[in-house]
């Protein structure tokens, strides 16, 4: 007997394993919030299942009288309405308990809002500034500095290929933090407002040009945790995932290590002799990682708010003002600063790619740019 | 000269024929008409706005628009339902009921009347008009966010702001209307604690109108100057605040959103003690609560911002006066279920609507409690877990209180009742569509879906095709609604001076249809 329910038991759970295993019923399971990994963020979802199993039960209070009057006394079953309007005992009953509702939500609302503000100097202290549509990361001690650019690609976003697990969840660079660390964030924006997110830390903190906002955390377990930007900031506001990758301190500074190595040889990259065809090939990837969500991948913009590359008198036959707006971006307009975005070489680079395609070579003088010239550029604004 | 005039006697004379009467018209009845016609077909245009959005979230990926267009129609779509659907369709219900609710011939102000309808249609026409524009239609959202909506606008943002203005003064003008006609054309003997909820909740309603739209017209000037005129209010660059924009914002934005819901509460109070047959709980207390919702409303605004970086005590200040608004809102609640408690309840078309609303609305009341707490607030803001809500308290709230007041009404305006099975099926596809589309949104939301965004991870796939679907359902049964009123004007069972058994106010004791004016002689209340 016992053995047959056991058996059962087990395939039941099996079954029920397998089920579970589906993707498909794991995504018809995310139906709430996440707990996410550290203190807060657990402590924060404590605070959401609280109110919502108390605004439950006062529904299931309020809606039972309410479906218990709709069943009972209908003109059928009553069809001599009672004639009361009013009775203030109750009607001071009914204004006085939900204040004390509230008060019991306020207080340990109140008490979480006070841990979350509790904001001091980080151990590892990140800028996160907020661009259409990137996210920057500057490490203030260890002189990390990067941008974050999405990754997945644009044929699956327009469904030429099948999606990834991590489809518009991935990027470039992640955002790398030693775990049992107090991390805090600076953040701010470049051009318009946007809002950095991770859920599993419960942080959201809009990014604002002009302010700089803080939020901490300290993330005891490592892993890559996936957020969005959630602030309207135009047209690609839905392409600028945030992804933070979550290391072990030794790991950590073998990274910092490794992204200072690799600045180092990028600087030595300049010093080359670089041919036309290499820049193009090379400024054709840049392009397509930075220049395509406004100036489309043929060049041709989008009029009246994205200036077209192909045929443009400037990409065509101004190349000193071709490589100042790169480098100093348009005033108004959506065409930010590229020099702290670019290294030297993918600025030469992705300037000699737009001179040399859509035909703008045979139009144009289709003048390279070679990174020294960035280089110079760069210097000579110092003098100035 | 005046024998001349007093001997054309012009109080029994019909409408103007023809296009004039409603060019010219400062007849209330007929400006109300004219109101609700072009709410009605502003719900449809911002309706077909948003079911391109949900189209394009049908599954994930890019299929039918481009996120660009995609941000013009979200865009649109809010400003159209919030000025040119609910907003419209209140102040029609206005000046259809205010007067014969409290006894007055017409409104105060008969020509000012048709000033604030007649500016409504070339405001939307202009707001429209940018989507052939170049550079496209507004597409910052609805709350139009600096420097999004300055610095980095599309050009047709200066007609916007055009139209911003104009949609302002219309709604000035309705709101002085509103107070000038409830405080000195009430029939004698109706004291301001004997008028009918519904005129209480406009008086309200238009004091807040009068308080906020001022300072929207404000915001958008101060954007005005900033595009064209080189200031910097909201340009950090130089040195102003982005922030300084969605105080101002808001500072209009939350009254807004009562003035969008009051009059709902109104209507619904009405219908409730109606088909219940029993006087309404708690008037007084109905009154008290809707005066302290609309004061509360001008201390809340900045829990639209707990993510903007404000200091911990501002925080906890917008926190606990947004939670106190639960108080009054509950006490409106209780007061409709003591009203139903032991009445003798019927189930037409009307009360299944304020049913619903009473119900839906609560739903859309307890995520807003839940928005309230601003730790839990950082996880939901602007992700899909808002729309709900805010969808919640505008579509079964306000909009279903818009439909039931039209069935409720419509047989004293045209004299004919509505086929009452239509009515129903009417009722229950609008039911099963706006909860087969936004309950679904909470989950998405809660597990980390982003609001404004034309595409989505892969995890949000199914509830998002489900949203879909009950979004294209209820847009279909609007169709149905536009049938049954189209018939209901054009013919049908004659309706009774009462049309309810069991309706109260003076509007029940003239004819269905009212004669052209009523009240020429100011009825007596007691």
């Amino acid at each position: 007997m016992f053995n047959i329910r056991s058996t059962f038991i087990s395939s039941f759970t099996i079954f029920l394993g397998l089920i579970l295993s589906q993707s498909a019923f794991a995504e018809w399971n995310a139906l709430n919030m996440t707990e996410g990994v550290t203190d807060i963020s657990r402590e924060v979802f404590g605070l959401h299942m609280f109110i919502f199993w108390i605004v439950v039960a006062i529904g299931v209070l309020v809606f039972g009288v309410m479906f218990y009057s709709m069943y009972a006394h209908t003109k059928k079953k009553n069809p001599e309405p009672a004639s009361f309007h009013e009775n203030t005992k109750l009607e001071i009953l009914w204004t006085v308990i939900p204040f004390v509702i509230l008060i019991s939500m306020a207080v340990p609302a109140t008490n979480t809002l006070q841990k979350m503000y509790a904001d001091e100097e980080g151990d590892i202290n990140i800028q996160v500034v907020g661009y259409q549509w990137k996210w920057e990361y500057k490490y203030l001690e260890d002189g990390v500095n990067f941008f974050s650019n999405l990754t997945t690609d644009q044929d699956e976003i327009y469904n030429q290929t099948p999606k990834g697990e991590h489809y518009l969840l991935e990027v470039d660079e992640p955002v790398v933090i030693p775990t049992g660390k107090r991390i805090r964030f600076l953040i701010t924006a470049n051009d318009v407002i946007h809002s950095w997110w991770v859920p599993d830390f419960a942080i959201k903190q809009d990014a604002i040009p002009g302010f700089i906002n803080t939020a901490w955390t300290i993330v005891d377990e490592p892993g890559i945790y996936r957020g969005q930007c959630t602030e309207l900031c135009g047209k690609n506001h839905g392409f600028m995932p945030v992804v933070v990758r979550a290391v072990t301190p030794e790991d950590y500074d073998l990274w910092v290590a490794e992204k200072k190595q690799a600045a180092f040889e990028l600087a030595q990259l300049t010093e080359k002799d670089w041919t036309m065809e290499e820049l193009v090939a090379k400024g054709e990837g840049v392009y397509q990682m930075n220049c395509v969500a406004c100036h489309q991948v043929n060049g041709a913009g989008i009029p009246g708010i994205f200036p077209a590359l192909a045929g443009s008198d400037i990409v065509l036959n101004n190349k000193p003002r071709n490589v100042e707006i790169l480098m100093e971006g348009v005033q108004g307009a959506a065409m930010q600063s590229f020099a702290n975005q670019l290294s030297e070489v993918d600025m030469a680079a992705v300037i000699t790619y737009t001179r040399r395609a859509w035909g703008n070579d045979a139009k144009g003088d289709g003048e390279i740019v070679v990174p020294k010239e960035i280089v110079e550029y760069k210097e000579n604004k110092i003098k100035i | 000269m005046s024998a001349v005039i007093e001997s054309h006697d012009d109080h029994h004379h019909g409408p103007a024929k023809g296009l004039t009467r409603w060019l010219f018209t400062t007849n209330h009845k007929d400006i109300g008409t004219l109101y609700l016609w072009f709410s009605f077909t502003m719900f449809l245009i911002g309706g077909a706005m948003a079911l391109v959005i949900r189209a394009e979230l049908f599954q994930p990926g890019m299929q039918i628009v481009e996120p660009e267009f995609y941000n013009q129609m979200l865009t649109l779509h809010g400003l159209i339902m919030v000025f040119g659907a609910v907003m419209p369709a209140f102040v029609g219900l206005a000046n259809w009921l205010v007067p014969m609710m409290v006894g007055a011939p017409d409104m105060a102000l008969p020509r000012m009347n048709n000033l604030s309808f007649w500016i409504l249609p070339f405001a939307f026409l202009m707001m429209l008009s940018s989507l052939f524009m170049e550079g496209g239609a507004p597409n910052f959202g609805w709350t139009f966010y600096a420097p999004l909506s300055t610095t980095y606008a599309p050009p047709s943002v200066t007609f916007f702001i055009f139209s911003v203005h104009i949609l302002g003064a219309s709604s000035i003008m309705g709101a002085i209307n509103v107070i000038v006609t409830i405080m000195n054309m009430r029939a004698p003997g109706m004291t301001l604690m004997k008028m009918p909820l519904f005129v209480w909740s406009w008086l309200i309603t238009a004091y807040l109108l009068i308080a906020v739209m001022p300072v929207l017209a404000g915001a958008v000037t101060m954007m005005l100057m900033d595009i064209h005129f080189g200031t910097s209010f909201f340009n950090a660059a130089g040195g102003g605040d982005p922030v300084l924009f969605q105080h101002i914002f808001w500072f209009f934005g939350h009254p807004e959103v009562y003035i969008m819901i009051l009059p709902a509460f109104g209507i619904v109070s009405h219908i409730i003690s109606t088909f219940s047959r029993k006087e309404l709980f708690g008037y007084s207390s109905m009154v008290w609560a809707m005066v302290s919702i609309a004061i509360l409303s001008f201390v809340v605004w900045a829990h639209h911002m707990f993510t903007v970086g404000m200091p911990l005590a501002a925080e906890l200040f917008f926190m606990w006066a947004t939670m106190l608004i639960a108080v009054p809102t509950g006490v409106k609640v209780f007061n409709w279920v003591a009203t139903m408690f032991r009445g003798s309840i019927t189930y037409e078309t009307p009360m299944l609507f304020a049913i619903a609303f009473v119900v839906l609305f609560t739903i859309g009341g307890f995520s807003g409690l839940m928005l309230a707490i601003t730790p839990a607030d950082f996880q939901y803001h602007d992700t899909y877990f808002v729309v709900a809500h805010f969808h919640y308290v505008l579509v079964p709230g306000a909009i279903f209180s818009i439909m039931a007041a039209v069935y409720y009404w419509l047989p004293k305006w045209c004299g004919n009742m509505y086929d009452e099975r239509l009515g129903r099926l009417h009722f229950w596809l609008s039911f099963i569509g706006v909860n087969v589309t936004f309950f679904p949104q909470h989950f998405i939301g809660l597990a980390g879906m982003p609001r404004r965004i034309p595409d989505y991870a892969l995890q949000f796939a199914d509830w998002n095709m489900v949203s879909t679907v009950g979004a294209f359902l209820f847009g279909a049964s609007q169709i149905l609604f536009l049938f049954i009123v189209v018939r209901t004007v054009m013919g049908g069972k004659k309706a009774t001076p009462e049309v309810w058994e069991g309706a109260q106010g003076l509007e029940w004791t003239v004819d269905s249809p009212p004669p052209y004016h009523t009240f020429s002689t100011p009825p007596e209340v007691k």
